[in-house]
C-alpha cells in the first residue's frame, strides 16, 4: 500500500480544527460540582489550624475538606499526603479543597479559609539538602511504604540512590591525560501544557468509580486509586478524551485523586477540578532541576576512559516519579559514548520545592546538558574538534551501556552517522565561529543524544480492531491522543499490513479503561513501538479469522488464502475471492445460512526480558533500545548587549524508520522547540522563602512565535529489527541536545563558562562580571 | 472567572459617567472606572482589584476621539493601544503602544488604562511625558485640563471620582525626531526589563523610562547631564548618578543588570539621535 | 444576572449571565461553545481567541456584556474555510489545544492584511502560545494563504 512514510494527515483533525475536539473540560458539567484547591503560601512550615467555619457558610458549598484521614501517595515511595497534613512542604501544596455548586462559589469558599503557618527553613536546592545541618523535609522518610527498588536514606533528605559502577576508575584516571571536571545546576521549570490539568470524578451508588481525566496514564488512575483506597480494580473506570498536551506532566496521577476525595465528601457526587494556571504550575507536579559534577578523563589523542558523574535531582518535597527520574539518568550517565570505567551516583533529593513529574525526555536533556557541555571543555582543553571528540567515542554496536548492556545493530541507532550528516548540515567544516561585524558573532553549538526507556519491566500495551458491515475497521487501543499523532500512525501500520485504504480504518479517540485495552501509559516515546506491535498482532488475528471463514466459503484451504485490498482471495488465482464486508460480519449464503459473525481481532505486546538494576553496581538492563543523533544550534550573538537570537537549531536523528515523515519532523521540531525554550527562557524564580515568584505565563514564557529559529531536521535510518516496520521512538528526542547545544554556542561565543540554565543574556552579565572581578584581583 | 460580581453601567456622556461615581459611591458601593478592563480582570480574579460596580467609560464620545483640532493631537482616553498604532499619527505613541502586551491583547488595552493602572510598566505613557502634554480630566466639578507634568508623579493622580478623559499633544511635537527601544529579559516577549523613549526637540534631548523603577518617569535630572558638553561616555555615566530611586530587582532583572543595560541602552539611542559628534 | 442577546456565529442567542461572566465563560458554560478554550484566564495564552467585529480578541480578557451588539464569531462559526485545510495541509498543530485561538487569530490577520508582511505576522501570531509544534508549521500555512500565494479567497467570514 505504501503507507510507511507517508506523511497521512492525522484521524482527529477536522475535529481539531472546528472546535469540535474535545478535552477534558470541555464535556458539559452541568450535572456536576465544583472544586477549588486552597494551597499553601509557603514552601516549609507547620499548619498550626485550619478554620473552615466562614467557608462553610458561602452559598453553595457542599464539602470543605481537609487533609486528615487520607492514605500517603507516591508511586514508589508513599510519601506524599493527598491533602497536606501537619505540615507544608513545597509553595503551593494543597491544603484543603471546597467543593461547591459553582466554581465561583467554590473559589468564594476557598478564600475565606485561614489557615495559620509556622514557618519552617526551606531547603533551597539539592546541595543544600545534603549539607549535614540540613532541615530535613521528610522526617518520617523510614517509615513510608516503598517499593524494593528504590533506596531512601532515612535520616537525610536522600529520596533515592542510583549507582553505577562499571570497569575501575582506578584504571580509568590512570590512562586520562587529561582531565576536567565541571559544576551545573539549574531549577526546576514547568510543562506548561496548553490544556491545564482537568479531572472529575463521581462514585455511584453501587460503588463504582468514573473518572475523567486529561492524563497520559488512565490505566495508572485505576491501579493507584485501587492500590491508595482500595477500591476494587474492576470497579474504576476510567476516561481520557485528547488531551491538549502533556510531555510527561500528565503521567503523573494526583488531580484524580483530589477529585475522587471530593467526591466522597460529596456522597459520590460528579465534582470537577480544573486547575487553574498557577495551580496547574504549583500544586500539579512540574519539571525537575538538576545540581551536577563531571568529571572526564581522556587519553591524549581524545579516547575517554573514565567518567564520574555526581546527580543531585532536586525532586521537590515528594519522590514520586522523581525516584524514577533519577535512576534514569543514571542508565544513560554517560551519554552516547562509549567509556570503560565509569562512576555515577544519581540522586532523587527532596527539598521544598514543588515535585517533579516526568519531563519530555525524561531527565536525558538534563542530563546532557551536563555531559554535553563538559565533552566541549574536554574538547577545548585536548585542542581537538568538538564533532571529532564526540565521533571517535560514539556508542557503537558492540559496545556496553553504563548497565552493561551490550549493544548490536538493531538495539542502538547509528550514532557516527547522525555526526557525519549533522556535520554536512551546518557546514561545520566552514568553522564555528562567523565574525559579521559589528559586534555581531555568528556561532555553532552541537550536542549528541541518546536515550533508553526505563519503564515498567513488563509494560503492555493491547489492541482491539471490530469489523464494521461495509469491511472498515474500528482501532481501539489505549495510547492516549496527547498530541504525538501515535493513533493516525497506528492506523497506518493497519492499513499497511492489511493491504487498505486507511480511510477505511476508524480510530476511537478517547480512551475508556473498561472497554480500551491496557496501554501502559502514553509515555517514553513507546506508544509506537508497544501499541504498534499489537496493531500487528491483532492483525494477524482480523487476518486468521478472515481466512478461516473464507475458507469454508471458498472450498479451500486457509493456509492457500492471502488477505488484501479489501478481499480475500486465493493466493494463485486471486479472480477466486470474497470481499472483506461479506466476511466481516459472517458470511451468508444464498440460501439464507450464516456462519461466523462480527469478528474482532485482538493483539498484545509485552516487553520482554529487561530486567531491574543491581543495587550496588547498576548492572540490568532497563529497555529495548536506545535511539540517538546529533544536534546543533546557530546563533547570532552581540557581543555589546551580551544579547544572542537563535538563528537555525538541526537534528540528525536516528528514530528507525520513519512512519509519517511530516507528523515526525512535527514531532522533532516541536520537541527542539521546548528543548529551546528550557534552555534559553524558563525557569521557576524562588525567593529566599522558596516561593515561585513566576506562576503565570506572563511570567513564566515558552517560545512565542517569531523567536523561533529556522528547523532543519535530517533522519538516518536504523530500522529496530523488533518493532513495527522498525520505528523507533520519536516523540522525545527532538528536545534533549537542544539546552546543552545552546549552552555551547553560547559559551563559546561569550567566552564564559555557561553551565547554569536558563540561558539568559543576565547570566553571561553575571559570569562576565564574575570574570573581570577575578581579573582584576589578579 | 471573577470571584465576585458586580454591576455593570455604560454610561454616553462624561457627566452620566462622573454622576454615576457619585451615586454608587452614596449607595455604598466601591464604583472603579473600566476601560480595557483587561487590568480590572486580570488582578479581579486574584482578588488585587476590589469592586462591585464598574463604569465602562468606552461609550463616552470624548473618550474615543482622535483627532487634530487647534494644533492638538487629542487621544481619547478609551481608545485601544491597536486603534491608536493603526493610525499611527503619533509615530512615538504607536511605538511606544505597540511593545506593550501582545497584539491581540492591545485590542482591549486602552491608553487610559494602561496610564491609569496598577502595573510598573504603563509604557504608553511615555510619550506623553516627553511630550509635555496636557491630561483632561472629568471631575464633580466638570473637566479640567493640567499639564500631565502636574499630575503624573509616578502615577496619575486623580481625585477619587475623577476619571482621564484624553490627553492633549501639542502637534509640533509628532512630527520630532524620537528613538523607542524595549529590551526584556529574553527575547521578544514579556514586560520590559528596560523601555526608554528618547524625543530630540531641536536641541534638546528628552528622555523617558519605563521599567527601571517601579513607575515610568520623564528623567529631567538626566536629560541635564545629557544635554551638557563632553564625550558621550561620561555625559551617559554622569546621567545615570542621576537614576531615580528604588530601580527594579525582581523576576526580570537585578538592579545591576538593568543599569547595566540602561547604560547600553543610551549610548545607543543617543548616538541614533545626535549622530556621530562625541 | 442579566438576559441579554448576543450574536454568535451568525445566530441571536438570548441568554442570562453575570455582569461578571467574562465572555469565554459564558461562550463555554451558556452556549456550548467549547471551542475557545481556558489556557490562562488572565490574557496570556491566546487560546480562548475569537473574533470581534472582525477583530481578534482573548475573550478571557473581555465581559460578555462588552459583547453586547457586537458580532462575535468563535472556532464553530468557520465551516471548511482556507485556515482549516491549511492547518491541517501543512501539519500546523498537534495537540490541538491551542488551535482554535490561532486560527481566529489569523482569521483576523487575513482579513486585515490579506498579504501580510513577516512583521505583521509575527506581531499577530506572537499573541498565542502552541506549545507542541515548533511554529515552522504554522508560519507555512499562514504564508500559503496570503493573497499573493493563491488564488481564491473565498471562506473567510467578513464580521466588520
Ligand atoms: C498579556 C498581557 C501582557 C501585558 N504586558 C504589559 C507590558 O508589557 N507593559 C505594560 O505597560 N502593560 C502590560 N500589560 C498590562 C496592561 O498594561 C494592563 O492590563 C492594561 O494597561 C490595563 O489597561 P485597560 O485599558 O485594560 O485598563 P482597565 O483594566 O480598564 O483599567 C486599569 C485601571 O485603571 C483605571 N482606569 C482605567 N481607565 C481609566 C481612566 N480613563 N481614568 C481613570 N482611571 C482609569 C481602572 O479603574 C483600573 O484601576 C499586559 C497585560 C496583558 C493582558
Ligand atoms: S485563556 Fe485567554 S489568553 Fe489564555
Ligand atoms: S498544538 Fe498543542 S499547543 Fe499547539
Amino acid at each position: 500500500m505504501g503507507l510507511i512514510g507517508k506523511s497521512v494527515f492525522r484521524k482527529e483533525a477536522w475535529e481539531k480544527v472546528t472546535g469540535t475536539a474535545r478535552y477534558t473540560a470541555d464535556y458539559p458539567a452541568t450535572d456536576s460540582l465544583h472544586a477549588k484547591i486552597v494551597v499553601s503560601p509557603y514552601a516549609h512550615a507547620v499548619i498550626k489550624s485550619i478554620h473552615i467555619a466562614k467557608a462553610k457558610e458561602v452559598f453553595g458549598v457542599r464539602a470543605v475538606i481537609t487533609g486528615e484521614h487520607f492514605p500517603l501517595t507516591g508511586e514508589e515511595i508513599r510519601d506524599r499526603p493527598v491533602l497536606a497534613k501537619n505540615k507544608v512542604r513545597h509553595h503551593g501544596e494543597a491544603v484543603a479543597l471546597v467543593v461547591a455548586d459553582t466554581p465561583q462559589q467554590a473559589k468564594r469558599a476557598a478564600e475565606l479559609i485561614e489557615v495559620e503557618y509556622e514557618q519552617l527553613p526551606v531547603v533551597h536546592s539539592p546541595t543544600e539538602a545534603l549539607k549535614p545541618n540540613a532541615p530535613l523535609v521528610h522526617e518520617q522518610l523510614g517509615s513510608y511504604k516503598k517499593e524494593d527498588r528504590v533506596y531512601p536514606e532515612p535520616g537525610t533528605n536522600v529520596a533515592n540512590r542510583t549507582k553505577i559502577r562499571k570497569g575501575s576508575m582506578e584504571r580509568g584516571w590512570n590512562l586520562s591525560e587529561v582531565v576536567v571536571e565541571e559544576r551545573f545546576s539549574f531549577s526546576p521549570s514547568d510543562h506548561a501544557a496548553m490544556e491545564t490539568r482537568c479531572s472529575t470524578a463521581e462514585i455511584h451508588p453501587d460503588g463504582n468509580v468514573y473518572i475523567m481525566t486529561s492524563s497520559q496514564a488512565p490505566f495508572m488512575v485505576k491501579r493507584l486509586i485501587h492500590d491508595y483506597f482500595g477500591v476494587d480494580i474492576g470497579k474504576i473506570v476510567v476516561e481520557t478524551p485528547l488531551v491538549g498536551g502533556a510531555y510527561g506532566g500528565k503521567a503523573s496521577i494526583q488531580l484524580e485523586l483530589l477529585a475522587f476525595i471530593a467526591s466522597i465528601a460529596v456522597g459520590g457526587r460528579k465534582v470537577r477540578i480544573l486547575n487553574i494556571r498557577e495551580q496547574d504550575m504549583l500544586t500539579s507536579p512540574c519539571h525537575i532541576g538538576l545540581d551536577a559534577t563531571v568529571k572526564l578523563g581522556s587519553t591524549r589523542d581524545g579516547k575517554i576512559q573514565a567518567a564520574e558523574l555526581l546527580f543531585l535531582f532536586d525532586g521537590g518535597a515528594y519522590s514520586d516519579k522523581g525516584a524514577d527520574l533519577n535512576r534514569a539518568a543514571a542508565v544513560d550517565c554517560t551519554g552516547p559514548y562509549d567509556i570503560d570505567h565509569v562512576w555515577c551516583d544519581s540522586l532523587c533529593v527532596y527539598t521544598n520545592h514543588p515535585y517533579a513529574a516526568p519531563f519530555r525526555g525524561f531527565s536525558h536533556s538534563e542530563l546532557l546538558f551536563t555531559v554535553e557541555r563538559t565533552m566541549d571543555v574536554l574538547a577545548d582543553k585536548l585542542g581537538m574538534d568538538r564533532l571529532q571528540l564526540r565521533y571517535i567515542n560514539a556508542i557503537r554496536p558492540g559496545d556496553t551501556t553504563p548497565t552493561q548492556v551490550k549493544l548490536n545493530k538493531s538495539n542502538v541507532g547509528n550514532l557516527p552517522e547522525c555526526i557525519v550528516r549533522l556535520k554536512k548540515m551546518i557546514d561545520w567544516d566552514m568553522g564555528m565561529i562567523q565574525d559579521l561585524g559589528n559586534d555581531k558573532l555568528r556561532v555553532k553549538g552541537v550536542s549528541c543524544i541518546w536515550k533508553t526507556s526505563t519503564i515498567e519491566s513488563d509494560a503492555g500495551s493491547g489492541v482491539t480492531l471490530s469489523f464494521n458491515p461495509d469491511g472498515s475497521i474500528n482501532l481501539i487501543s489505549g495510547v492516549i491522543e496527547i498530541g504525538t499523532g501515535t493513533k493516525t500512525i497506528l492506523a497506518q501500520i493497519l492499513a499497511e499490513r492489511l493491504k487498505m485504504d486507511i480511510r477505511m480504518v476508524h480510530v476511537q479517540m478517547k480512551v475508556n479503561t473498561q472497554s480500551t485495552p491496557e496501554h501502559w501509559k502514553t509515555v517514553a516515546s513507546r506508544g509506537t513501538f508497544m501499541a504498534g506491535r499489537a496493531v500487528l498482532a491483532a492483525a494477524e488475528d482480523l487476518i486468521e479469522q478472515l481466512k478461516s471463514i473464507a475458507s469454508c466459503v471458498l472450498r479451500v484451504q486457509a493456509a492457500d488464502l492471502e488477505v488484501g485490498y479489501g478481499k480475500v482471495f486465493l493466493r494463485d488465482e486471486p479472480e477466486t475471492h470474497l470481499d472483506i464486508k461479506d466476511v466481516a460480519y459472517g458470511y451468508v449464503y444464498p440460501n439464507g445460512n450464516g456462519i461466523g459473525g462480527q469478528i474482532i481481532g485482538r493483539g498484545h505486546y509485552n516487553l520482554r526480558r529487561l530486567t531491574y538494576l543491581d543495587k550496588e553496581t547498576g548492572a540490568g538492563k532497563p529497555g529495548p533500545e536506545w535511539s540517538v543523533g546529533a544536534q546543533a544550534v546557530e546563533i547570532e550573538y552581540d557581543k555589546k548587549h551580551l544579547t544572542y537570537r537563535i538563528v537555525r537549531a538541526f537534528s540528525a536523528v536516528d528514530i528507525g524508520t520513519v512512519l509519517n515523515e511530516k507528523a515526525a519532523r512535527g514531532q522533532v521540531m516541536g520537541a527542539m522547540s521546548m528543548g529551546l525554550a528550557f534552555g534559553g527562557r524558563e525557569t521557576f524564580v524562588f525567593d529566599e522563602w522558596g516561593r515561585v515568584l513566576n506562576p503565570q505565563l506572563r511570567t513564566y514564557r515558552p517560545l512565542r512565535y517569531g523567536e523561533h529559529p529556522e528547523y532543519h531536521v535530517e533522519f538516518v535510518v536504523t530500522p529496530q529489527l523488533d518493532a513495527a516496520y522498525g520505528a523507533r521512538g520519536a516523540g522525545e528526542h527532538g528536545l534533549m541536545g537542544m539546552p546543552a547545544a545552546l549552552g555551547n554556542a553560547l559559551s563559546l561565543a561569550a567566552g564564559v563558562k555557561l553551565n547554569e540554565l536558563p540561558l539568559i543574556p543576565e547570566q553571561i552579565w553575571k559570569m562576565k562580571q564574575k570574570e573581570g572581578h577575578s581579573h582584576a584581583s589578579l | 472567572m471573577l470571584p465576585y460580581d458586580f454591576d455593570y453601567y455604560l454610561p454616553k456622556t462624561v457627566e452620566e459617567g462622573v454622576r454615576l461615581f457619585q451615586q454608587l459611591e452614596r449607595e455604598g458601593k466601591i464604583p472603579v472606572y473600566y476601560s480595557g478592563g483587561t487590568e480590572i480582570i486580570t488582578l479581579g480574579r486574584l482578588n488585587l482589584v476590589e469592586t462591585n460596580a464598574v463604569i465602562d467609560i468606552k461609550a463616552i464620545g470624548e473618550c474615543k476621539e482622535f483627532t487634530i483640532k487647534d494644533q492638538q493631537l487629542i487621544v481619547g482616553s478609551a481608545l485601544s493601544l491597536t486603534a491608536v498604532e493603526e493610525k499611527n499619527v503619533f509615530p512615538l505613541l504607536s511605538k511606544a503602544a505597540s511593545g506593550v502586551a501582545d497584539h491581540t491583547a492591545r485590542n482591549k488595552i486602552t491608553v487610559g488604562g494602561n496610564i491609569c493602572g496598577q502595573i510598573f510598566y504603563r509604557e504608553a505613557v511615555l510619550p506623553f511625558l516627553l511630550t509635555d502634554s496636557h491630561v483632561v480630566i472629568a471631575g464633580k466639578n466638570g473637566l479640567r485640563q493640567t499639564p500631565i507634568h502636574q499630575l503624573f508623579k509616578r502615577n496619575l493622580k486623580l481625585q477619587k471620582g475623577e476619571f482621564l478623559v484624553q490627553l492633549h499633544t501639542d502637534r509640533r511635537f509628532l512630527r520630532m525626531p524620537y528613538v523607542c527601544v524595549k529590551r526584556r529579559q529574553q527575547w521578544d516577549t514579556g514586560y520590559p526589563l528596560i523601555t526608554v523613549a528618547v524625543l530630540k526637540k531641536e536641541d534638546e534631548t528628552r528622555i523617558a523610562i519605563s521599567g527601571l523603577c517601579p513607575f515610568p518617569f520623564r528623567a529631567f535630572e538626566m536629560e541635564k547631564s545629557i544635554q551638557q558638553v563632553g564625550p558621550l561616555g561620561d555625559r551617559i555615566q554622569e546621567a545615570l548618578r542621576h537614576v531615580p530611586q528604588p530601580v527594579l530587582d525582581d523576576v526580570e532583572g537585578s538592579s545591576g543588570y538593568r543599569v547595566f543595560v540602561l547604560e547600553q541602552m543610551l549610548q545607543d539611542l543617543l548616538r541614533e539621535l545626535e549622530g556621530n559628534h562625541p | 444576572m442579566i438576559s441579554a442577546r448576543l450574536t454568535v456565529n451568525d445566530e441571536e442567542r438570548e441568554i442570562a449571565f453575570w455582569p461578571s461572566d467574562t465572555l469565554l465563560f459564558v461562550l463555554r458554560e451558556r452556549l456550548g461553545l467549547t471551542g475557545a478554550k481556558p489556557g490562562c484566564l488572565n490574557g496570556d495564552c491566546g487560546a480562548c481567541t475569537v473574533n470581534v467585529n472582525g477583530t481578534a480578541m482573548k475573550s478571557c480578557l473581555m465581559l460578555a456584556v462588552e459583547g453586547m451588539n457586537q458580532t462575535i464569531r468563535t472556532i464553530e462559526g468557520l465551516k471548511d474555510s482556507p485556515i482549516q485545510h491549511a492547518f491541517i495541509e501543512h501539519f500546523a498543530f498537534q495537540c490541538g489545544y491551542c488551535t482554535p485561538g490561532f486560527i481566529m487569530n489569523i482569521n483576523s490577520l487575513l482579513k486585515k492584511h490579506p498579504n501580510a508582511d513577516d512583521s505583521t505576522i509575527k506581531e499577530f501570531l506572537s499573541s498565542n502560545i502552541c506549545r507542541c509544534t515548533g511554529y515552522q508549521e504554522i508560519e507555512k500555512a499562514v504564508k500559503s494563504l496570503l493573497k499573493i500565494n493563491r488564488e481564491d479567497k473565498a471562506g473567510l467570514p467578513n464580521d466588520e
